[in-house]
Order: C-alpha cells, then sequence, then structure tokens
C-alpha cells in the first residue's frame, strides 16, 4: 500500500477499499520501522495524525464530498507553523516552541483532510543545501545512507523517497526543494514566487522562499499543488489569480509542439558527467515526443550565486532578529544581573548554528552602511539583470530547462567545511528564485558513475506553473516506459524490507 | 559659572530647531494587522502573532493608515509620493518584537511641504513657515514596565515586563527641515507649530492627538550658533516632551544649557536627552557604545504604494479647512471679541461650539453655555467639556427651549445639571423634573396681589407713572415664584394690575 | 582578495547580537576572505543605468481593510514566553536609552 502513489491511494479510499486510519497506520509503522536510518522527521504527530484520519473517514462515511487528497497522510517541513505542534525550522532557538496559529499552508492542508503526521527535518532555517546544519542532526539519503538528501528540505524528500509519507512539502529559497527531490529520485516542484502563500512559513529570505510539493510522481505533486496554492490576503506578496490548472497539465503531458530552451549557462563543465549524460538523455526524450529543443543565453545567470549569496544573507540578517529569548523560544545567559542585551548574544550564539551565524554576519556587512551599495544593492540589479535574461528565454521557449545539480548526492561530512562548494551545488536552480517564477525537479535515472539519481529541471514563466507539469508529466511517462519500473524500485531496502 | 539668562542667550546665539512629530493614527485596527488598538486595554490582549513577531506571520498595511498618512501630507502642502515603499530599519530592542521597526527610508508617501504659524509678539502677530521635510508611516512600540530600583526607571530595574498591546500601532511621523531665523521667539514658534499641528491632526480627525496620552510625540532637535554665522552647532534632540508647554520649556532649556556650554568654549555633545516633566530640564540618554547602523532595506514583505492621482485628488477634496484660517472666520462671523476667542480656544471647545451652531443655535448663546456653566461643571468634575454627557445637540435644544420661552436661563442651568447628571436630553430632563416656566396666570396674579400688598408704597410709584419702580416689583414675583416665571408675562401682568399698560 | 578583519567581524557580530567567542571570531574572519571574493562578482558588472529589484513579482499597493479580528488570547499570545508576569513578557533588564 505505501508504495502505490498519492492519486491510487486516493482511488483507494474513495472507493472505500481502504480508511484514512489504515494508511496513515501503514506509514506511521513504516516511520517507525525506517527512520531510525533516515531520520527525515523531527517530531512525529502519530495522535493527531489518527485523529484527523479517523475525522476523514468519518466524513467519507457520511457521505460528504471531500478534497481529492482526504485521507492522504503527508510530511511538513518544520519550517511551518502548525497550532500547538512542534516547530523548529531545525534550530535549537525554537526547540520546543508550538505556534499559537496555523501557517496558511497548513490551514488549507487541513481544510482538504490531508493527514499531517510529523515536522520533518532540514537545515536550520533553511540555510543549507544538505539538511548537516540541522541543529538535531543530519538526514540520511535512502538511496545511500552515506550520504546527504540534499537540502535544505532533506527531511521532506527522504520521508518521500522512503516511502515514510506519499507526499511532503517542502520550502525552496535557493533550491531547497528541487535540489533534494533531485538527490533522492523524486519529484519536487518550486511554485512561482506568490503563488503559496507565505504566511506561517518561518522566513529566511522573504523575497526568495516559496513553499512546495513533493511527490513520487508529476501528477502526485499536483495534486498537493493545488491544495497549498491560491491567494491569501494575509500574505502582502500573494498573487490574486486564480491558481494554474497543474494537475489538468500532468494528466495531459503533452509536449508536442513545445519549445524547449536549454540554458547554455546551467550545463556541461562543473556538471558530473552522469548528471549530464541524464540529461542529454531526457532532452532527446522529450524530441522524440514533438518537442522542439532550441538552446538560449542567459549570460548573467553567472553572477546569480553571487547575487543570491547576498540577497539572501541580508534579508535573513533581519529576519532572523525576531529569534531574542525575550517572547519565544531559547533564553541562555539569564543570570543575575545580566542585560537583556547580554542575554540576546548569549542566547543568539547558543541557539543559532555556524551557518546561520555565518550568513548573519554575511548579511549584516552586506546591508551597512557603506558597503550596502556595493554588495546589496548591486545584487538587487543583477537580479534585474535575471530577470531580463529570462523574460528573452521565454520569447524563444515555452520552458527552459538543465540539469537540477551539478552533482548527485554527496558523501555526509564532505563538504561541511567549506562553504564555497558547498554553494556551488545550488548553481543550476538560484536563478528561478531570483527571478520569482517556478521550477521542478524530476529524476531522469540514475548516473553510472555511482548510481545515484540525477535530477531533470524544469522552469516556467511566472503563474505559467502548469507548464512544469505539462512538459514533467510527458518526460515522467516516456522514462517510464523506458525504464519499466519507477525509479525508486531501484533504490536499496530500507530496515529490511520494501 | 552661572547659568545664563534667557536675555543673556538670544543676544548672543541663534537657535536652530528641527522638530520631530510622532503621531498615533485612530485607525481601529493596528498598522499591519488587525489587532485592535483600544488605549489602556488589558495587557497583551491587543496581540497576534503578526505584532508579537511569532516566528512565519507576515505584515499586510492597513489601508485607512495610508489614506490618512496622505491627508496628513495634503494639509501639510506637501507632495504625495507616485512611488514609496516600506523600509525595515534595524535595531534590536525588546519592546520592538521584529527588532527592526517597518518605516519609511529613502521613499516616504509625502515630501515638501509647509506649515505657518503665527504667533502674537509685543511688536505684533508673527508669521513663520516651518517647512516640512517629510511625512512617512511606521509602527509604534511596545510599553514596558520597570520592575525593581528606586523610581521605576529603566535604569537600576532588575527586570522589566511587556506589554506589546501597542505594538505595531500606526504611527505617522512628520519631520520638519532645519528651521532657523526664529530667534528669540524659538520656543513659541515650535510651541505653535506643534499646536498647529495638532489643530489639523484633529481637523482631518486621523488621531486623538491627546499628548498625555502619547498619541502626539514631540522630539525637539536644538542647536546654537553665534547671530550672524551660517554655520549650524552641534544638536541635541530631546524626546519624551508631552505637552505644549513642555515643547517650549523643554527649547529654552536646552537653548540655555547650550549656551552655557558654548558660552564656557565647552563643546555640546550630539546626543539624545529625555525631557523631565518635574524639572524643566533634560537629562542625557545613556550614550550607546557605537553609533547604530540601522542597515535599512526595502521591505521584502510589504509592496511599494502607488496612490492614483485621482485618488489623491479625491481626498484632496475632502480636506477641512485649515484651522489658523477657520478661527480667523469664525471671529468675524460669530463677532467674538478677542477675549473670549481666545478663551474658546484655550478650553478647546471651538468645535463644539460651532457643531452647536451648526444645529441652529445662537453663536452668542451657544458659546456662553459651552464656555460658562458647561465649562465650570467640568472644572468641577476635573475633565474635559468633551468627556461630559452633554453634547452640542443638547445645547442646541437647550437654547431653543430658552428662546421659546419655555425655559428660563435659571431652569435651563438646572437642565444642563440634569444631562449631564445622564437624565437624558434637555426634553426628557424638563419632563422628568417637571422643570417648567410657570405661565398659569393665576397663580402669577396672586404672586403679584400679594407683592403689591407687601410692597404698597412701591405699587403706589408705579401707578403713579413712575415705570421703572416696577423692576423691584417683578423681581419679588420672580422670587415669589422661584424663578419659573417667565419675566416678560410678568411685567405685562403687573402693569396691568396697577392699570398702567 | 577580500578580508574582514577579526575587529569587523566582532563589530558586526555586535550590531547581530551574538556573542562570539575569540574562536569563532577568528574563524569567520579567515572565512569571509573566500565568501567576500565571491559575492563581490557582483561589483564586475556594469550596472549603470539598472534598476534594483526588490520584489520579484511587480505588486503594488496590496492592502487591508481597516477592521478588527479577533487577537490572540493573552495565554496563546504568552505561551511561549521564557518567563512572565502579570500577563507580561518577563525580560531582563533593559539597558537601553528609551523610557
Amino acid at each position: 500500500m505505501i508504495r502505490k502513489t498519492a492519486a491510487q491511494m486516493a482511488d483507494a479510499l474513495a472507493k472505500g477499499e481502504t480508511t484514512s486510519v489504515e494508511l496513515t497506520q501503514a506509514h506511521l509503522d513504516r516511520i517507525t520501522a525506517v527512520d531510525g536510518q533516515v531520520k527525515a522527521f523531527l517530531h512525529v504527530d502519530a495522535e493527531g495524525a489518527l485523529a484527523q484520519a479517523k475525522s476523514v473517514d468519518t466524513r467519507r462515511k457520511s457521505g460528504e464530498k471531500l478534497s481529492p487528497l482526504a485521507g492522504i497522510p503527508l510530511a511538513l517541513k518544520d519550517v511551518l507553523a502548525q497550532k500547538g505542534v512542534p516547530t523548529t525550522a531545525g534550530s535549537k532557538i525554537l526547540e520546543g516552541w508550538c505556534p499559537p496559529y496555523d501557517s496558511t499552508v497548513v490551514s488549507k492542508l487541513k481544510d482538504a483532510g490531508v493527514v499531517i503526521m510529523g515536522k520533518t527535518n532540514m537545515d536550520e532555517f533553511a540555510m543549507g543545501s544538505s539538511t548537516e546544519n540541522s541543529g538535531y542532526g543530519p538526514t540520511f539519503n535512502p538511496w545511500d545512507l552515506t550520504r546527504t538528501p540534499g537540502g535544505s528540505s532533506g527531511g521532506s524528500a527522504a520521508a518521500v523517497s522512503s516511502f515514510e509519507a506519499p507526499l511532503a512539502i517542502g520550502s525552496d529559497t535557493g533550491g531547497s526543494i528541487r535540489q533534494p527531490a533531485a538527490l533522492t529520485g523524486i519529484v519536487g516542484v518550486r511554485p512561482t514566487y506568490g503563488a503559496v502563500s507565505r504566511f506561517g512559513l518561518i522566513a529566511y529570505s522573504s523575497s526568495l522562499d516559496q513553499a512546495g510539493p513533493f511527490g513520487r510522481t508529476v501528477l502526485d505533486t499536483a495534486l498537493l499543488h493545488e491544495v497549498m496554492a491560491g491567494h491569501d490576503p494575509k500574505d502582502a506578496t500573494s498573487i490574486n489569480a486564480p491558481v494554474p490548472a497543474v494537475v489538468a497539465a500532468a494528466k495531459s503531458g503533452d509536449v508536442k509542439g513545445m519549445k524547449i530552451g536549454v540554458i547554455k549557462q546551467l550545463q556541461g563543465e562543473g556538471y558530473q558527467k552522469g548528471v549530464q549524460a541524464r540529461f542529454d538523455e531526457s532532452l532527446k526524450e522529450l524530441a522524440s515526443l514533438g518537442a522542439e529543443i532550441v538552446e538560449v543565453d542567459c549570460p548573467s545567470f553567472e553572477y546569480a550565486l553571487a547575487a543570491y549569496y547576498l540577497i539572501a544573507p541580508s534579508e535573513c540578517s533581519s529576519n532572523l532578529a525576531r529569534f531574542d529569548a525575550m517572547r519565544y523560544g531559547l533564553r541562555t545567559g539569564d543570570v543575575n544581573g545580566a542585560s537583556a542585551e547580554a542575554v540576546m548574544s548569549a542566547t543568539r550564539d547558543a541557539g543559532f548554528g555556524r551557518e546561520v551565524k555565518r550568513r548573519i554576519i554575511l548579511g549584516t556587512y552586506a546591508l551597512s552602511s557603506g558597503y550596502y551599495d556595493a554588495y546589496y544593492g548591486s545584487a538587487q540589479k543583477i537580479r534585474t539583470l535575471i530577470i531580463q535574461d529570462y523574460a528573452k528565454a521565454f520569447t524563444k521557449a515555452d520552458v527552459l530547462v538543465s540539469p537540477t545539480a551539478p552533482t548527485t548526492a554527496y558523501k555526509i561530512g564532505e563538504k561541511v567545511d567549506d562553504p564555497m562548494a558547498m554553494y556551488l551545488g545550488d548553481v543550476a536552480t538560484i536563478p528561478v528564485n531570483l527571478a520569482g517564477i517556478c521550477g521542478m525537479s524530476l529524476p531522469a535515472g540514475l548516473a553510472e558513475e555511482d548510481n545515484l539519481p540525477v535530477g531533470f529541471q524544469i522552469m516556467a514563466p511566472a503563474m505559467q506553473d502548469h507548464r512544469l507539469y505539462q512538459a514533467g508529466a510527458a518526460l515522467e511517462a516516456a522514462l517510464l516506459s523506458k525504464w519499466g519500473a519507477p525509479i525508486l524500485d531501484k533504490a536499496p531496502a530500507l530496515g529490511g524490507s520494501k | 559659572m552661572a547659568l545664563p539668562t534667557y536675555e543673556e542667550v538670544i543676544a548672543k546665539w541663534d537657535p536652530v530647531l528641527g522638530l520631530e512629530v510622532h503621531v498615533e493614527l485612530n485607525t481601529h485596527s493596528k498598522m499591519f494587522c488587525s489587532c485592535a488598538t483600544e488605549f489602556g486595554a488589558e495587557p497583551n490582549t491587543q496581540t497576534c502573532p503578526v505584532c508579537l513577531a511569532l516566528p512565519g506571520a507576515l505584515p499586510v498595511v492597513n489601508e485607512k493608515a495610508i489614506e490618512s498618512t496622505i491627508l496628513i501630507g495634503l494639509a501639510l502642502n506637501c507632495k504625495i509620493a507616485p512611488y514609496s515603499r516600506f523600509a525595515r530599519k534595524n535595531y534590536f530592542y525588546p519592546d520592538m518584537p521584529k527588532n527592526f521597526q517597518i518605516s519609511q527610508y529613502d521613499e516616504p508617501i509625502c515630501f515638501d511641504g509647509f506649515v505657518d504659524v503665527e504667533i502674537e509678539t509685543e511688536e505684533g502677530t508673527k508669521q513663520f513657515r516651518i517647512e516640512i521635510e517629510r511625512v512617512h508611516m511606521e509602527e509604534d512600540t511596545g510599553k514596558s514596565l520597570h520592575v525593581g530600583g528606586a523610581t521605576g526607571r529603566i535604569h537600576g530595574a532588575d527586570y522589566s515586563l511587556l506589554d506589546y498591546n501597542r505594538a505595531g500601532i500606526p504611527l505617522v511621523e512628520i519631520v520638519t527641515k532645519i528651521v532657523p531665523g526664529t530667534g528669540k521667539y524659538a520656543p513659541e514658534v515650535a510651541k505653535s507649530y506643534v499646536a498647529e499641528l495638532r489643530d489639523i491632526l484633529r481637523g482631518l480627525k486621523v488621531s486623538d492627538v491627546k499628548m498625555e496620552q502619547g498619541s502626539l510625540r514631540c522630539d525637539a532637535n536644538v542647536s546654537l550658533k553665534p547671530i550672524g554665522s551660517d554655520v549650524l552647532g552641534t544638536r541635541s534632540e530631546t524626546k519624551n516632551v508631552n505637552s505644549l508647554r513642555s515643547v517650549e520649556r523643554a527649547i529654552r532649556g536646552e537653548m540655555i544649557r547650550h549656551a552655557e556650554l558654548l558660552n564656557d568654549g565647552k563643546k555640546v555633545k550630539q546626543e539624545t536627552r529625555h525631557f523631565q516633566e518635574d524639572t524643566g530640564l533634560t537629562r542625557s540618554g545613556r550614550s550607546k557604545e557605537q553609533a547604530e547602523d540601522y542597515r535599512y532595506f526595502p521591505d521584502p514583505d510589504l509592496v511599494p504604494v502607488t496612490p492614483a492621482a485621482a485618488w489623491i485628488e479625491e481626498l484632496r477634496a475632502t480636506l477641512p479647512e485649515r484651522p489658523s484660517l477657520r478661527r480667523k472666520r469664525i471671529k468675524e462671523e460669530w463677532n467674538v471679541p478677542d477675549k473670549e476667542m481666545e478663551a474658546m480656544i484655550n478650553a478647546d471647545v471651538l468645535d463644539i461650539v460651532e457643531e452647536t451652531v451648526l444645529l441652529g443655535a445662537d453663536p452668542t448663546k451657544a458659546r456662553t453655555w459651552w464656555l460658562g456653566e458647561i465649562s465650570r461643571i467640568a472644572n468641577d468634575k476635573n475633565v474635559g467639556v468633551a468627556d461630559l454627557a452633554i453634547t452640542p445637540a443638547d445645547v442646541a435644544e437647550l437654547v431653543a427651549l430658552v428662546a421659546a420661552g419655555e425655559l428660563t436661563d435659571k431652569l435651563a442651568r438646572q437642565v444642563v445639571e440634569g444631562v449631564i447628571a445622564g437624565e437624558g436630553k434637555p426634553s426628557e430632563v424638563v419632563a422628568k423634573r417637571g422643570i417648567k416656566v410657570v405661565n398659569d396666570d393665576g397663580a402669577l396674579m396672586a404672586a403679584i396681589e400679594k407683592v403689591c400688598a407687601e410692597q404698597a408704597e412701591t405699587a403706589e410709584k408705579v401707578r403713579g407713572g413712575h415705570l421703572p419702580a416696577a423692576g423691584a416689583l417683578i423681581g419679588a414675583v420672580m422670587k415669589e415664584t422661584k424663578g419659573q416665571a417667565d419675566a416678560a408675562r410678568v411685567r405685562e401682568l403687573l402693569l396691568g394690575h396697577l392699570g398702567v399698560s | 582578495m577580500s578580508s574582514l578583519s577579526r575587529d569587523e567581524v566582532a563589530k558586526l557580530a555586535g550590531l547581530a547580537r551574538i556573542e562570539m567567542t575569540e574562536e569563532e571570531l577568528v574563524n569567520l574572519s579567515s572565512q569571509f576572505g573566500m565568501i567576500l571574493d565571491a559575492v563581490a562578482r557582483v561589483q564586475e558588472v556594469d550596472l549603470t543605468g539598472v534598476k534594483a529589484t526588490s520584489h520579484p513579482q511587480p505588486l503594488e499597493n496590496v492592502a487591508r481593510p481597516d477592521v478588527v479580528l479577533p487577537s490572540l488570547s493573552p495565554q496563546d499570545a504568552l505561551s511561549g514566553a521564557p518567563a512572565q508576569e502579570e500577563s507580561r513578557f518577563r525580560v531582563p533588564q533593559i539597558l537601553g536609552e528609551a523610557e
């Protein structure tokens, strides 16, 4: 049962072949069996999940018309506030904090009857690409437990790829959904900025953050996308427009006549051999389905990484100022006579991890008087150039494509002491965030040199998210018929069973 | 060396002012969230994830606050920016939950305006133009209560207790350009400016403008330069100035303090000072270890404000008359003597009197009621006239009742008491208390006959044609009827009775 | 080669209210040269006449009506407080200058 797709599970629930309680229990059992190895979850809310499942079952029995994903279990990245459930953003500074409110995404999930099983591990405050920066220890890649699942939404990606959950939610500030999806062989989408409400999403970089869905298939991902997205008056940057028809697009999966642009700057040098090979093969598949492949030039992308590592730290230095030991979260150093100022500093020292501090200091520097124009100001202008590059490219192509990440999953510990090497892993995903557009990663096969999954990235203009699903579903179907079985069937067994 | 006198200061030094006024808007909800803004609510009952800065919460701006700020800008003759943004001002302080204040930096919503103020001097009326640099939107902080220590002040407190009800209340900051050339009138000009602002804001109905409750706060920048010099001196910024009188006192005090330092060849320190209401002096704030670097940047959670030109014009069309012009007009239209006009302004009853007049009351009568009897009761109760349970409509009704002869002035005073005591509208009080002018001729005639018998000599004089003597008899009759009679009717009946009609 | 001295890092840490050990200051200072070199690449491009983008979507004038909605209960508001007293957040003595 747990190896089915969410769409199949929903079908079984609708037909009365199973109940949400059974389905949820099966996943909770799977978590018990394998999460000791994977460490995808920071908190499992078995009681809450079963109660929610039971309520959906009751409503279904009474003949109520339910949302398509009602009763389907889900893993939630710990960056989203859920009322009464510990929410830490992977940081020690929030250990034990239970929000008194629900994020809009959580409200929407609850309204749709989706069963939230628990909160997944992540790089602290979503700063990182390997989940090693979590204050609570790393998550392990189900494909190879000595490797990282990517990040920052590594817990969510690992939960879905290890069949602990059929669906998960992540957030993507510089690639934090797409890169872990790529590294764990699943589908992940970063929707258009403003498509999914950020209300209740603990901010890392406000102008780049966006929550999005993970699934094992393009259709599952679309089903969750449709539940999450939509205008929210509580988020001033939320787009007031109908949600693109992503489910319909995932079901159609037709690329005939579609123009697909290959970004010159996001391939070749620096990309692992097997990554490039799977990417090239995927392009051929798309071409054989009737898509027209063109090459596009985005010269400013060369500076995207630099711009990102100024904008995100600048915004985070301000966003994370609220963690000050006064109103919630950790408080240390409150010895007799200590000042509020001293307690703030001691708490922020003790509560924040190395990477978070590094980025706060970098952002503080980039915004400080005398440096603003040279750093933050210039980065915002590079951002304009990147938006212009995309605009030009989208006049030549309906969607743009690249490998999602330059490499497959790397060993835990391999890059922790080399921040620049870690940052380079985001080179292909960051431009989407800077431009506020949407992107998807879906599995393109395994790299021959290490037998690890490779991600294929599709990008579309703002609020054209359905194009991702249309192209993604077509490629997914073509690859599935070529492979004969879903890619996750090739992953090693965990906890002694599949 | 002794403190220089004010006369000595102005003989040598030329003051330059800069005034920053913070106004709390009277919107129903906060600037960036939907919490209520009521003053004096129980602690932390008007807070939510947004104004407590809980992780994940996001601000959404209050449209009424934008409208009010534009109105303020227009009333201060400002230009309204077609494009303005919110910026984050980053600094840590426990009363500010996000540890940044959402404000506006280099793109304020209103800029380049002016306010003209007039002051009365021994050289006659003088006018000063105060130029406005900018008007921008921001949010208020929470309130801290300092526990322990000797004085309840921040210094020496053991710990503090924070109430975030005020955090996020919309604030508008009005910043002047530097104000030169006010000379010896500087303190008075500053006071008049703040008073004029207060009147303008009250007229716009965008703020309660209660300095004592902190909904209007003034920071005064003062520096001195030698008379004739073009080089600005070092300024001090005095905060905590909580009344119009304090504005004047604080500036005068700072001018003297600066002059004393400068006369001694010392330097004025650029610093923040706190005004002490009790002594009228300022006290240095704790000096910071290093200059603040606020690291302003555009708030990514809020989008630009780009008010349409048509909307701005619509708002401009709704601007009320400027308070100073209105005062001139009222003075002429109602023919109010200078002293009375001043009394009305000082007693803060101009609005209420005008409302009463607009409801049909005679201006002089309306003014007399509000300034006289009603103000007296308000003084006794130690409240403002506006806080009494009597409305312009009540006073208008009262004036009408007197004019119709249904009440005498004396009876009307009893009715005022009744209205203020919550007994209802004047007509209701009249009914409940059974107050009425005696116009039963039979009862009056009885009284007249009684009085004429008692004062037969006087009655005889009147009968003989000496009409002025009738006054004493009428007075006695009024007394006899406890003031409930209509004096004119008494006169008529009396003269008839004595055969001299 | 960019660099950031130990003292500059200490000043930034002060602004950011993060207490740092001597070792942390020195470490960060040594890492910053490389990081600053990488991010300083934004200065290689001729950016004359290029407008800055602060918001990825060109939204304007998003506001809400001036309507009061229920607040949190004080219990919920204070539920995460490290210390509280009389329905207020209790915090250590404040060394600031405001009164």
